[in-house]
């Protein structure tokens, strides 16, 4: 059904489809919209046979979660940024016994300095803990990809993180696509967990295991992430055919035929980037966008197949790996390794500063001439760096960096937007 | 102040303690420990060290709370000595099903579990978190917190033995004033653990006004079975504290470690009792008082405080008295039960 | 692609402004993106928020830089923040207020707008006639049917319906009226 909806309810209302049973969660922006719409919807009847439980940290959030899935309930939490930080230890947990949790992943910065806008830090700090890790490029993709989500998870006893920008799509009226109670119910079957803790079979889970074995069970982990590479496809295929929509998916090329250029990005910033293709292309610029839905696994075959023939490629990333650059761009260099394709690294929109599409556009035209082995950073405002840089290298006690660069920046800089 | 908790009709007293043969008591009053029809949650082979109070405190417990719940128990376990000790992998020492996922959730992932039972609709089915001190009184507090203030249908165990004893001894928030650990050592100034205020988690449960805390010790196994009982009797959240030493960590013969819990409990410096609803509703009375460095004595951990060069040894066994003897004040435990 | 801004201040009912229109233009079978200017703003401060209205999915999720419309909810906004930033001068204005351009200071600049793309409405006064307190958002969508066309008043009216369920929205309805008919005028 077609809704004008809030993309936070749009995705409660998705989840709220697949019947979970625990729903656990702390607040967080900009998370919340989604786990008090499902608040709601248990409280008012609207979604029965699930306990919704408020907990004291998320750290207590998921591991609430790790109980009750493995007590053979289904299981969603969601977070964002310092909250995924604070349950780290829990993130890493889940995967490692192998529980078919879904969590959605609101993303926004990491401080400090605080800052609650969007941008992929969080993701990128979790990216070896285990889990699936799916992006979602509009609102109708995130209430997909949050069905296929929970199959994805308990076909392969292991935990998806759906991961959406943080206010760009949380917080965005649009128009979703909300399917039918029969549609979800014919693609995802009920909760048949592959272990549990139960009376009537008692086991034991989370034993102690010693260098004899660690190295296997490990290794188990992975190879269930390299099933994920096959299945995270079919799955997509599986979803069209039941919900007629193209969905999930390891990776999507736009208009990459014979393209010089290919960007390539996760998440919401794919619209902006097709619309700036779409203009560069009507004036003859050979260039496209490929967007990696899946992260985790990081599908090394399909990118290098879709690059292969661009000349340069432009890696747009919201994550800063400080003392190093790009993480998404390094994933990139990997899978083109032995090909002298360009990659360049581009940072952007750190901490909610928006993605313009004219910075963009500025960039792509004139990449070939820019080096390929430096970190980039769109709309970077060099002044206030080199100032502040400056002021470091004269004054020992300089003061704490982000006051100085606010100061510096003065009250008048906060634009209308 | 009610009686403690007692499921003896008839007190056989020997010893000069409270302790009372099975053999002379009614089948049905015999620990659950004397019936042939255990569970063995904890079975043999585990690789506790001699002596080891948390695997007999863990066995008592959890064996009456399996025949209290006629077997419908899931056990979630905290990292830590007891859950190294029973499974080192591929083996498991745990005949009831049993989840460890780390050290600071217990009492979360029980909260978990029981929502589970809930939403599957299996009453019957009831949930058991434990860990030791460290994991009860330091890293998993937030949780235990959380647990009790929701009032989760989960009765938490907390096994302590004063210390980090897993990691090598290290002091936690249930380590006594005085007391040597690798983290504080006896040298210095101030030898030994500080002096802080103390933390007592007992009190804080029943500042949540959860339905049921008690305090137990394996120097008494059958009242610690009783509690165990009871508490399973009960629904919502529920707190039990056992004292289980240590001879490792309390540098302690392996044969004193009932010894020890029974000088604890009599000298007053572990309090045993029962709250219901944040109110005390029970202790148990101390018959013959003695004095606290009779526990404090065998132990190694203490022995700094007992050398004449050391200037601060009196002043803090002063003060490890005065805590027992407030112990004593604060539960009633010296009042006069009369003449047996 | 039509995009209006909307400028206001915490508590002014920016954002459903924003998401009510985006409703009315879904009702007409239009693609539209509401979205919020993202901050943690509380009552009173500063708060953006924008609509794109399209008859083709919209992709794009950069802020809008260069408004179509700009609805302004509060008139001191004038003195605090650059409001007609990236404003063409072929664009529409409605301003929440009952003073004169000359006495907000701005008749110079909204001299360059054409015949009818610019008006004032007092929406706060319309609003606490019809709705009993002063929010201005709903008589707002009101006035910016009549003035842009882009929108039909029925689908304002039944935006603002669902938004609102029951009595406050059927006031709200007779506020949106109100500004629609004074607009119009």
């Amino acid at each position: 059904m077609l809704k004008q909806i809030e993309g936070s309810h749009a995705m409660a209302e998705a989840i709220a489809l697949c019947r979970p049973e625990v729903i656990c969660a702390y607040p967080i922006t900009p998370q919340t919209h989604i786990v008090e719409g499902l608040a709601e919807m248990v409280r008012d009847g609207h979604l029965n046979d699930c306990e919704y439980i408020n907990v004291e940290s998320e750290f207590a959030a998921l591991s609430v979660g790790i109980g009750s899935s493995a007590a053979g309930a289904r299981t969603y939490t969601a977070t964002s940024s310092q909250g995924l930080l604070f349950m780290m230890e829990a993130v890493y947990n889940a995967s490692g016994l192998g529980l078919p949790i879904v969590m959605t992943l609101g993303n926004r910065a990491i401080g400090a300095p605080i800052n609650i806008w969007n941008d992929h830090s969080d993701a990128m700090s979790v990216r070896d803990a285990g889990w699936i890790m799916l992006f979602a490029e509009t609102n109708q993709e995130a209430v997909d990809l949050h069905i296929q989500a929970f199959k994805l998870a308990e076909e392969l006893s292991c935990p998806v993180m759906v991961n959406v920008d943080g206010f760009i799509l949380t917080h965005a009226v649009e128009r979703v696509d909300i399917p039918s109670q029969e549609q979800v119910d014919a693609f995802l079957p009920p909760f048949d967990p592959v272990q549990s803790v139960d009376p009537a079979k008692p086991m034991s889970i989370g034993a102690m295991v010693g260098p004899e074995a660690f190295m296997e069970v490990r290794y188990l982990a992975h190879h269930k992430q390299m099933r994920a590479l096959e299945r995270i496809p079919a799955m997509a295929e599986e979803y069209k055919a039941i919900f007629g929509r193209e969905s999930g998916g390891l990776i999507r090329s736009y208009r990459c035929e014979d393209a010089e250029t290919v960007v390539v990005a996760m998440g919401s910033v794919i619209g902006t980037l097709k619309d700036m293709v779409d203009e560069m292309r009507e004036a003859g610029a050979k260039i496209g966008v490929v967007s990696i839905c899946s992260f985790r696994p990081f599908p090394l075959d399909d990118v290098r197949q879709a690059l292969l023939d661009a000349h340069r490629v432009v890696v747009v990333e919201k994550a800063l790996a400080v003392g190093m650059g790009g993480v998404l761009a390094s994933h990139v260099r990997m899978a083109l390794r032995g090909h002298p394709t360009r990659v360049y690294t581009l940072i952007a929109g750190l901490g909610g500063r928006p993605i313009l599409k004219s910075s963009l556009k500025d960039f792509m035209a004139r990449a070939a001439a820019e080096p390929h082995y430096d970190v980039h950073f769109l709309d970077l405002k060099e002044d206030l760096v080199s100032a502040e840089i400056r002021r470091m290298d004269a004054v020992r006690r300089a003061g704490p960096i982000a006051e100085n660069v606010l100061r510096r920046l003065g009250p008048n800089a906060q634009t209308v937007l | 102040m009610s009686k403690p908790i007692d499921n003896q009709t008839v007190k056989f007293y020997q010893t000069g303690t409270l302790t009372v043969g099975n053999r002379l008591l009614d089948p049905e009053q015999r620990t659950v420990q004397a019936s042939a029809e255990r569970t063995n949650a904890i079975t043999c082979g585990h690789r506790a060290c001699q002596g080891c109070g948390e695997a007999l405190g863990a066995r008592y417990a959890l064996d009456a709370a399996m025949r209290a719940t006629d077997g419908q128990l899931i056990c979630v376990n905290a990292t830590g000595c007891l859950e190294v000790f029973t499974t080192p992998y591929p083996e498991t020492s745990w005949q009831v099903s049993w989840l460890h996922s780390l050290f600071g959730n217990a009492a979360a992932v029980a909260s978990g579990v029981a929502a589970a039972q809930r939403v599957k609709k299996r009453p019957q089915v009831r949930v058991i978190a434990q860990g030791g001190d460290g994991g009860t009184t330091d890293i998993g507090f937030g949780c235990l917190s959380g647990m009790f203030e929701r009032n989760d249908d989960v009765l938490y165990i907390c096994y302590d033995n004063e210390g980090y004893m897993n990691t090598g001894v290290q002091r936690s928030s249930a380590t006594p004033g005085g007391a040597r650990t690798a983290t504080t050592p006896a040298v210095g100034e101030a030898p030994g653990n500080v002096f802080g205020t103390g933390k007592n988690v007992p009190l804080i449960a029943m500042a949540h006004n959860i339905p049921y805390v008690a305090t137990a010790s394996v120097a008494d196994l059958h009242d610690l079975e009783a509690k165990a009982t009871k508490a399973m009797s009960i629904r919502g959240a529920r707190y039990l504290h056992v004292m289980v030493p240590c001879p490792l960590g309390w540098g302690s013969a392996a044969h004193d470690t009932i010894k020890l819990a029974r000088l604890a409990m009599e000298s007053g410096f572990f309090p045993l009792f029962e709250a219901e609803h944040g109110v005390v509703t029970s202790s148990r009375a101390i018959r013959r008082k003695v004095p606290v460095i009779e526990y404090l004595k065998p132990q190694k951990r203490f022995a700094h405080l007992f050398k004449p060069d050391n200037p601060h040894g009196s002043e803090a066994l002063a003060r490890l008295q005065a805590q027992a003897d407030e112990n004593c004040r604060r539960f009633n435990l010296l009042r006069d039960e009369g003449a047996v | 692609m039509f995009q209006i801004r909307f400028h206001g201040r915490g508590g002014q009912g920016v954002v459903t402004a924003a998401e009510m229109l985006s409703v009315a233009a879904f009702l007409e079978g239009r693609h539209a993106q509401a979205f919020p200017s993202f901050g943690s703003e509380r009552t009173g401060a500063p708060v953006v928020s924008f609509c794109r209205i399209d008859d083709k999915e919209i992709r794009s999720r950069e802020p809008i830089l260069a408004p179509d419309a700009l609805i302004v909810q509060d008139p001191t906004l004038f003195h605090s923040v650059d409001v007609f930033q990236g404003l063409p001068d072929t664009g529409y204005v409605l301003i929440n207020t009952t003073a004169s351009y000359e006495a907000l200071h701005i008749a110079d600049y909204m001299a360059r707008f054409p015949k009818g793309h610019a008006h004032t409405v007092p929406a706060s006064e319309i609003a606490r006639e019809h709705v009993g307190r002063p929010m201005p958002n709903a008589a707002l969508l009101g006035g910016f049917a009549a003035v842009t066309g882009q929108i039909h008043m029925d689908s304002v009216k039944e935006a603002i319906r669902q938004a609102f369920p029951g009595k406050v929205g059927e006031a709200n309805v007779r506020a949106a009226e109100a500004a629609y008919q004074h607009c119009l005028a």
